[in-house]
């Protein structure tokens, strides 16, 4: 076994692999760049190497750099993350030639499967399948009508050198074909001057699931079950699980033989991953094809941990010092369900937005996961795990990815890892830039989640106006009120106990109308009222356990049945995250932050004299997106603009971002300099 | 004996009604409430005492013998918040427009005399259209006795005025001589002459919104303090501004139950500092993580905006808050920062609220617009403000600490009485580039050599240990440390006592 590895990555999977390396008793050197001087994985390893700038090009991408960190502190062995030199077999090559050992596949597969191309081949000639299709010149309709009959319907014929939806037609039939093969044909030469077409097997109601593979040096491969990763937005997967609520034993049984008949024609060794795309049409589950393998420790690899007790980053270092897996296909099993949510900086309310900038706050619901080595330690604590590699007071750079955590929830059966998954996402606390949290939460309790009809089309269809928060069930409409009331009384209390007053016979109000929602339209009010002992919601007793003391930021609460016995469980309970308003609080929780207005009931009946004011319609406004440096406006008042017309620039982070026009327009007035700070949401100019 | 009592109670209801019910209507049509409707808000249920309710006024002139309202366009009398002493005037834009008459300015007299007889703080509730013109001059009189009382309640208890409805001409002077004036916005307006006077004197086209409104006040003119969506919000946040003001300049800060430990560290203060001395960082965010529960109630927000002023608690108590903000023009000294920081500087000193004054400050801002609008005598304003001050003085230097500016954020040498710096702190004359132009100005063509002396002298200076090694610091701190540093210097200093010289009055730079 190895004495000292190095770890060429960053971020939560340099936390991920050290503490693991840490257990095995391997001490660790972490290599970073200037943005990471001051970030956790640099303080966990034994070792660290300075490498270079931020930008990745210039250090973690730096084969070389890697090297001489290796021979600087006498590491045997680098494993290489995910990303970054991962999937370079030069990098492997070059590793090989120093004597030092590659925590990984072998060269000669990652080059293999790093060919979009010769992998398809690779894949076909091990048994795998491939997206039935024709790739050949194709004669005429005729032609295509028998190409698409040995095909199977439905089949999608595309121009072969269209892109973007444009020159691609589907057929559900052979009258499809012979009246759109021509007509595809035209598109292709009027759209790209290329007439050639190829059809292939359309996948209806595709889903993303891949299999991990696991294999050692001896020529034992193994699988270990399948991830389901389809939830994803723009290809960037968001949402991952194992298993699939779509497989089968069966299907998994020939999921899995295939790839490690794909893995063994590739002489595969370490860990990898076999991604599939799956039509969910097909209830069979016949209908999976080869996509492309990985040859890497995935992301998501936890939520197989999580439900087969493997230590993958162990297995794979135990792999490259030459030894024998320790386990056969039949000790794999599978034992509950396990889901990941990844939790990036971008912000869903603002069309996903990346964002930036220091973490003021950071707590995640539980304690970053620490490897005790039991199985169910890859579990986490409670079932709940968290993966990261960023701490209060850090910092989410531009020049990495936009993770900021993996939450991994294991649970007997799906839905109790959902619901944990719901639970701790509520006690997830971030402050000072955007982030999905709330999200994540919705999908959580998306219906459509729950009843396992995934497809990659999952966020576009579910979300195509955007993200705009999950909506409020009654329940936690009236907790929420409840909960007001309850907040609003220990508030007014402690302010009541300031000294020097009058008299001390003062109580603490107890009659509260609290409107949920920003403003009046939509909003629903609610008469709160707290006696003695009885907190009633709209005249309707509410029964709850909470904790509060004023200044808190979060709460816990539980509801009870009003009939509930001194032992019972509560119906549900929630985590709520508290920000005081002027009037009230923003209460986060369930995948939403609500706007509560809590007025004491005599207060609030004169609140219905004020006029409301109407909030300024934004599209007519080019608001800065993040507090930054004006650097330039590009137009002037008066001035005409065209969808796309470049408006101004802002620079945050050292970075110029430009902000174009969404519509035609007329600037009809600029509010700020150029050199002006501006605040995030400053008003930078206004359109007519 | 039945009857006496049922004429009393006719007679109250009918003041309660002030100007009548369509009056009234139209009051609230307009998105404003009635002066007792908001009285009620303002203070504890049911707290509220009126003093003189059937107050008339005493005009013959032009029919006004005919027409009169008990009460005469002002509410006034006394009550508490949060069970703590206040004297209130509310003006009763329903009877007479709220106009200002002989009687009615001496109901605001008779509260204000009252306050500082017993040292409770007083707030008015300003909505008015101005002088009682059939009055005359005895409605200008009332102003003046008015003004007078302004003058000689300040500094001794704390005036808030809530402007919430029209306040012009000469009427904008008592609020104006308060400590902190409230807008309640799009339906409050403050000027000396209207936008019709302002046509035909000067030709301006100008809405009274742009005129006078509470945007214009809160940004540009920093004559409000504050403002507000509507009346209950400028109201309900009143309401918390008082708790953090003592009643009066003999009574101790008020301390309230927290339950956030004096003692809480913050690591995550310990990076805030970008390794780039350029960079800005949040101010805000030290302050929040520093004060009790994150809890900080900021005066002009909208104005002058690289310095923030406000109030908050440590363990409890009331403290000022002063503090340079980098994010907005670096956090440099110019004339607006120094008004409203001098101004707040000596708001705490006069009523023995400690301050905690947090320095980046890279100095004064040049040019001749600053240098020709008086920057010397607008910063020598808040120079004499900390320089003066008697109360507990704590200072947290957390970088840029540059030239003159250094002197001005209460150093130690103006009395100051912790003066701590974060270990990035940088105590110099200038920056090192700025400085190393101007020692080595003969080898200014040969940038080697200057980036070569900018290093020795950052190496020299960028760092808070030569200001420690002369004791104008007193003692390096870790930032994760700073609430518990100020707590505890909170508690020490609790007893401090310190005397400037008899005078009848200093002559502060004005």
């Amino acid at each position: 076994m190895f004495t000292k590895i190095l770890i060429a990555n960053r971020g939560e999977i340099a936390c991920r692999v050290i503490k693991t390396a840490q257990r095995m008793g391997i001490a660790t050197v972490a290599v970073y760049s200037d943005a990471d001087a001051r970030a956790p994985f640099v303080r966990m390893a034994d070792e660290a190497v300075h490498i270079g700038p931020a930008q990745a090009s210039e250090s973690y991408l730096v084969a070389d750099k890697i090297i001489a960190a290796c021979k600087q502190t006498g590491a045997e062995a680098v494993h290489p993350g995910y990303g970054f030199l991962s999937e370079r077999a030069s990098f492997v090559e070059a590793l090989a030639k120093e004597n030092i050992a590659f925590i990984g596949p072998p060269a000669e597969a990652i080059a293999a499967m790093g060919d979009k191309i010769e992998s398809k081949k690779i894949a076909r000639e091990a048994g795998v399948n491939v997206v039935p299709g024709f790739v050949g010149e194709i004669r005429d309709t005729d032609h295509a009508v028998e190409i698409s009959n040995d095909i199977g319907y439905p089949v999608m014929m595309k121009a072969s050198a269209g892109g973007g939806g444009k020159g691609m037609r589907l057929a559900y039939s052979e009258k499809d074909v012979r009246e759109g093969f021509e007509a595809t044909k035209r598109e292709g030469l009027n759209s790209f001057g290329d007439d050639r077409v190829f059809i292939e097997k359309f996948i209806e109601d595709p889903r993303h699931i891949e299999i991990q593979i696991l294999g050692d040096t001896h020529g034992n491969v193994i699988y270990l079950n399948e991830r389901e990763c389809s939830i994803q937005r723009r290809h960037q997967k968001v949402v991952e699980e194992a298993p699939s609520p779509f497989v089968t034993p069966k299907m998994r049984k020939a999921m899995g033989e295939q790839c490690v008949a794909l893995s063994k024609a590739v002489g595969y060794h370490s860990a990898g991953t076999v991604e599939l795309i799956v039509s969910g049409a097909d209830k069979t589950g016949e209908s999976f094809y080869f996509l492309e393998m990985n040859t890497r420790l995935q992301v998501e690899h936890p939520v197989t941990e999580a439900i087969t007790g493997v230590d993958l980053v162990e297995q794979m270092i135990r792999v490259a010092a030459g030894e024998k897996l320790a386990m056969m296909q039949d000790d794999v099993g599978i034992d509950g369900w396990a889901i990941e949510n990844r939790v990036y900086a971008e912000d869903p309310y603002r069309g996903f937005l990346p964002s930036t900038g220091r973490l003021v706050r950071y707590q995640p619901p539980v304690e970053p996961w620490t490897d005790d080595g039991e199985a169910n330690g890859r579990r986490g604590q409670h079932g709940v795990r968290v993966d990261d590699g960023v701490f209060e007071g850090g910092e989410v750079s531009m020049f990495y990815d936009p993770m900021i955590a993996k939450l991994v929830t294991w649970g007997k059966t799906r839905d109790e890892a959902a619901d944990l998954q719901i639970a701790a996402l509520d006690a997830f606390r971030i402050e000072g830039l955007g982030h999905n949290v709330d999200f994540l939460s919705a999908i959580m309790q998306h219906e459509r989640f729950r009843s396992g009809e995934l497809t990659t089309g999952f966020i576009a269809e579910e979300y195509p106006e955007g993200f705009t928060g999950a909506p409020a069930s009654p329940q936690l409409t009236k907790v929420l009120a409840a909960v007001a009331g309850v907040i609003a009384t220990a508030d007014a209390d402690r302010a009541r106990r300031v000294e020097g007053q009058l008299s001390d016979d003062l109580y603490a109000p107890g009659d509260w109308t609290v409107r949920i929602g920003e403003r009046e339209e939509g909003s629903t009010s609610h008469e709160v009222r707290l006696e003695e002992n009885a907190l009633t919601v709209d005249g309707e007793q509410v029964t709850i356990e909470m904790q509060y003391t004023p200044g808190e930021a979060m709460v816990d609460v539980a509801l009870y049945a009003n009939d509930a016995s001194e032992d019972a469980a509560p119906v549900e309970s929630y985590t709520l995250q508290l920000k005081p308003t002027r009037t009230g609080y923003a209460i986060t929780t369930r995948g939403a932050t609500h706007h509560l207005r809590i007025l004491q009931t005599r207060v609030a009946h004169l609140a219905a004299h004020m006029i409301e004011k109407t909030p300024p319609d934004l599209s007519k406004m080019l608001i800065c997106p993040m507090p930054g440096l004006l650097v330039k406006l590009h137009v002037g008042e008066g001035e005409e603009v065209q969808p796309g017309q470049p408006l101004a620039t802002v620079e945050a982070m050292k970075m110029e971002n430009i902000l174009r026009a969404e519509k035609q327009a007329t600037v009809s007035k600029i509010n700020a300099e150029e050199g002006e700070s501006l605040a995030v949401d400053a008003v930078i100019l206004e359109l007519e | 004996m039945s009857a006496n009592i049922a004429e009393m109670e006719r007679r109250r209801d009918a003041a309660k009604m002030g100007g009548g019910q369509k009056r009234i209507d139209a009051q609230h049509a307009k998105g404003k409430l009635t002066a007792r409707e908001r009285l009620d808000i303002l203070l504890d249920e049911g707290s509220f005492e009126e003093l003189d309710t059937y107050v008339e006024h005493d005009c013959v002139d032009f029919g006004m013998q005919d027409q009169k309202i008990p009460g005469d366009g002002v509410v006034t009398g006394s009550g508490t918040i949060n069970g703590r002493l206040v004297y209130v005037f509310s003006q009763d834009f329903t009877v007479f427009g709220g106009s200002l008459s002989k009687r009615h300015a001496e109901k605001i007299c008779k509260v204000m005399d009252t306050a500082m007889k017993v040292g409770a703080p007083v707030i008015g509730l300003n909505d008015s259209g101005g002088a009682r013109i059939q009055e005359g001059v005895a409605s200008l009189g009332g102003y003046a006795e008015v003004f007078q009382r302004n003058v000689l309640a300040s500094g001794v208890v704390p005036q808030i005025s809530l402007i919430m409805g029209p306040c012009a001409g000469g009427a904008v002077y008592s609020p104006a001589m308060t400590d902190f004036i409230f807008m309640v916005e799009d339906s409050s307006y403050m000027f000396v002459t209207g936008p019709d006077v302002v046509k035909t004197v000067t030709n301006e086209v100008v809405t009274q919104e742009e005129l006078g409104g509470a945007k214009t006040h809160t940004t540009k003119t920093s004559v409000a303090d504050n403002s507000f969506e509507n009346d209950i919000e400028t109201l309900l946040a009143t309401r918390d501004f008082f708790d953090y003001l003592p009643l009066s300049n003999r009574e101790d800060v008020p301390e309230r139950p927290t339950s956030d430990a004096w003692d809480r560290e913050e690591p995550s203060l310990d990076t805030l500092i970008p390794d780039n001395a350029n960079q800005p960082y949040d101010m805000h965010e030290v302050i929040r993580k520093t004060l009790d529960e994150g809890d900080f109630f900021e005066v002009q927000p909208g104005h002058a905006a690289n310095i923030i002023c406000g109030f908050g608690r440590v363990e409890g108590r009331t403290v000022g808050v002063v503090a340079n903000q980098p994010m907005v023009l670096a956090g440099v000294l110019d004339i607006n920062s120094s008004k409203k920081a001098a101004r707040f500087v000596r708001f705490c000193d006069a009523f023995e609220i400690p301050i905690l004054t947090f320095v980046d400050v890279p100095g004064f801002l040049p040019g001749t617009s600053q240098e020709h609008n008086g920057i010397i005598k607008h910063g020598a304003k808040l120079l004499f403000a900390y320089a003066e001050a008697t109360v507990p003085k704590i200072t947290v230097i957390t970088r840029k600490a540059y030239g003159g500016a250094y002197d001005v954020m209460a150093s130690k040498h103006l009395r100051g009485d912790l003066n701590y710096a974060w270990p990035t702190a940088e105590i110099a004359v200038m920056g090192a580039k700025g400085a190393v132009e101007i020692i080595f100005r003969q080898d200014r063509d040969d940038p080697d050599k200057i980036a070569e002396k900018t290093k020795e002298y950052e190496d020299r200076f960028a760092n808070p240990f030569v200001a420690a090694q002369r004791g104008y610091i007193d003692e390096v701190i870790y930032p994760h440390s700073t609430r518990r540093r100020i707590a505890l210097g909170l508690r020490k200093l609790r007893t401090k006592q310190l005397e400037n010289p008899w005078k009848k009055h200093d002559n502060i730079p004005l």
